[in-house]
């Protein structure tokens, strides 16, 4: 009997493990350490490398960032570092973004709607719709800039001054203009506003759809009344993304609208425009003296950069309330 | 009996609308109205190909003639000439024709002439540079030793080879994907496979910011401080050159290839890695031998997209690359791409000449490159989607 006690256990067996050591410690590997080194070392690069993009800019151009500058036009030289100011281009973007905001958020919005709420959501139809939409959304920025050359200004302003207009009168319609600066860039970022409204609008509830109705609505009453108000944070915040991202472009608006220089600011949709991205790009490529201009030019980029990235950051705060609120109502 | 119960399949009507309160016609034009916005997308892809590529029909077909030779035709045979021949025969449009008067005209006549006759002893003067054979192969120009590929829209015999310009397109796209790729992947395993959800949420939208960067700032940071630093560190000739461009346009590309690949990732199902776990392989093993594998095919989208993104960027290489159109396999020498091309010349093309119906035709190639790009990445997203929701 002892001796079968005593026996010493088969050798296949691993050794049991000393209690006291913890599962993870007795898991340690090389490969481990070295792996989620390697992938953490990825994720810190692509951070320190915008880091140091904000920090350079964010150092380099705030000196050069005054009120004056801000809200001083460009009545005398634009590459005078104690005279120049960036108001006109401010007022300049801020326009064609405006504009193409009333353009994009109904068309999106309503695209969206269609998606959620009435298409089928296997139909072939529905799915080359959501194709043309992702498609959309990679098209270059500079075909955007040559169709809205091709098409808004010389196909629709041409035949508009072509029949509207004595053929010995300047063209009106048939130039660059504001409206078709914002009207191409509303194009290029109606993927924006679809995606981020569909996304609000498949976060709601079924039982908020289905109690509307139940009580006697219709679909329409249910989405106009219910759905929509529910969903306008995630509308927003397509909105904002949309003008965040427009905001900054610069290659669609060079044949479309951007000016050099004007004098006066635009006053009418006819009328060509100066923008803060398009002049990011005269002061570093066409400055008579890159040194001399180098404060100017980073406060310009420094204004670009707060305001688009002011833009990101509070659709990307709203947009996380939305989803935690949401987790709450599911 | 099952065969009397009713069907539970809802009607879907007429292109996927549903049926229903026919009885009310508000609601039956409202549904119509928000079916006809919902085709702004396609009709949107379609006008844009389609306006772009009308452009650049007259090149498709070999219609348009650069050659400089033709007929001379002496100056006081003007009066005898219509309008029309006249602008045609000067290259003008009719804005600029309607600003000259007679004068101008014929001053402009004379010096049509002048180089009419200096041009005549260039063997090259009769050449029409817009045909394909000019602009897909080598030529021997006069003054040359070689025939070689030359993009010289502006000299006095036009010179329109593309293919330097695509040369350059591909040196940039490789450099940045050879920077974005790796970075980008990496921090999508980290995120979305080992890093704490705590961590997660803020590295995100962290990663995802640099999206929020226009992409003349990128060009503006590549052209001021990179470049000059990137010099001083590998002391190369050209200031301006494809790695420069390239590791800016990586920046523009990152956010791209990380957002799809995440995705991907997390899209794998959480039983996957759990019974790896269970079966005792650590952390890492199960996300490299398991949830990388399995999300395969949206890392290979991700890819295709960032290719189509980089491609297709404008401002980053139209300020960083150095804009000079030089056939050579070296990385540290200037480029001019496809895009620069359009952004910096189009301005200048006469309205409807060759140079401006060949930027155009640039663009419809372009359009067409990225649309292949976006369409096999959606393809192979939407096949993998479908694949493992089906598994769960």
């Amino acid at each position: 009997m002892s001796a079968v006690a005593t026996a010493p256990p088969p050798p296949s067996l691993p050794p049991p493990a000393r209690p006291g050591t913890s599962f993870r410690k007795h898991q340690f590997r090389f490969g481990s350490f070295f792996f989620s080194g390697l992938t953490g070392l990825a994720t810190f690069v692509i951070l320190a490398m915008l880091a140091i993009i904000f920090g350079n800019i964010l150092i380099m151009g705030w000196p050069g960032l005054s009120w004056g500058f801000i809200t001083r036009g460009t009545e005398q030289d634009m590459f005078d570092v104690n005279k120049a100011g960036v108001l006109p281009m401010i007022v300049g973007t801020s326009a064609r973004v405006i504009l193409m905001t009333i353009f994009v958020i109904p068309v999106g919005v309503i695209t969206a709607i269609y998606l959620t709420e009435y298409a089928h959501a296997t139909s072939r139809f529905t799915r080359i719709i959501r194709g043309a939409v992702n498609n959309l959304a990679g098209v270059p920025s500079i075909v955007f800039g040559l169709f809205g050359l091709g098409f808004s200004i010389s196909f629709v302003g041409g035949n508009l001054d072509a029949a509207f207009r004595s053929s010995n009168a300047e063209p009106l319609w048939g130039k660059p203009a504001l409206l078709w600066a914002s009207l191409t860039l509303a194009v290029m970022t109606l993927p924006v506003v679809i995606v981020a409204t569909e996304e609000a609008l498949k976060a709601i509830p079924l039982g908020l759809r289905e109690g509307s109705l139940a009580l006697g609505a219709t679909k329409l009453q249910t989405i106009i009344q219910i759905v929509v108000p529910q969903a306008l944070p995630g509308i927003l915040t397509g909105g904002i993304l949309a003008v965040s991202r427009a905001a900054g472009e610069v290659a669609p608006i060079l044949f479309t609208g951007a000016a050099y220089y004007m004098a006066t600011l635009p006053h009418s949709l006819t009328d060509q425009f100066m923008d803060l991205g398009y002049h990011v790009f005269i002061l570093s490529t066409q400055s008579p003296n890159v040194e001399r201009t180098r404060p100017i030019l980073y406060a310009t980029v420094l204004v670009l950069l707060l305001l688009t990235l002011a833009l990101n950051i509070v659709a990307i705060l709203i947009r996380a309330r939305m989803r935690r609120k949401m987790r709450m109502l599911h | 009996m099952p065969t009397t119960a009713p069907s539970t399949r809802r009607s879907i009507g007429w292109m996927g609308l549903k049926r229903g309160h026919k009885a009310r016609p508000l609601e039956w034009v409202a549904e119509k109205f928000i079916f006809l916005v919902s085709l702004s997308a396609i009709i949107v892809i379609f006008l844009i190909f389609l306006f772009v590529a009308r452009e650049a029909l007259p090149i498709f077909f070999g219609r348009m003639n650069s050659s400089l030779a033709g007929e001379v035709i002496p100056v006081e045979k003007m009066n005898t000439m219509s309008d029309k021949e006249v602008m045609a025969y000067l290259e003008l449009t009719p804005q600029q024709f309607k600003q000259l008067d007679k004068e101008g005209l014929q001053a402009l006549m004379e010096v049509k002439v002048e180089t009419k006759k200096e041009l005549s002893t260039d063997k090259d003067a009769g050449v029409n540079t817009t045909q394909w054979r000019y602009m897909l192969f080598p030529y021997q120009w006069t003054g040359y030793e070689k025939p070689e590929y030359i993009w010289q829209p502006i000299s006095a015999i036009h010179k329109y080879n593309i293919i330097p310009l695509f040369i350059g397109s591909f040196k940039a796209t490789v450099v940045s994907l050879l920077v974005a790729v790796p970075l980008a992947l990496g921090a999508a395993i980290y995120v979305s496979q080992l890093a704490n959800p705590r961590l997660k949420e803020w590295l995100k939208p962290s990663i995802e910011l640099l999206a929020g960067i226009p992409s003349v700032v990128l060009g503006f940071f590549a052209l001021i401080v990179m470049a000059s630093f990137l010099q001083g560190a590998f002391r190369y000739e050209s200031r301006l050159n494809a790695v420069v461009a390239g590791i800016a346009l990586g920046l523009a590309v990152i956010p791209v290839v990380f957002s799809i690949a995440e995705d991907a990732l997390t899209s794998v199902p959480r039983s996957y890695t759990q019974a790896a776990l269970a079966l005792g392989s650590s952390k890492w093993e199960a996300a490299w031998k398991i949830v990388v594998p399995a999300a395969i095919p949206g890392i290979f989208a991700a890819v295709v997209l960032g290719f189509g993104r980089a491609i297709g960027e404008t401002m980053v290489v139209l300020m960083a690359s150095g804009n000079a159109s030089i056939m050579s396999a070296s990385i540290v020498d200037s480029i001019r791409t496809i895009t620069a091309t359009i952004a910096a010349e189009l301005a200048e093309a006469v309205f409807g000449g060759h140079h401006y119906r060949i930027l155009f035709m640039l663009g419809a190639v372009l359009f067409v490159i990225t649309f292949m790009s976006n369409f096999v990445g959606d393809l192979v997203i939407h096949r993998l989607k479908a694949k493992l929701e089906g598994k769960r």
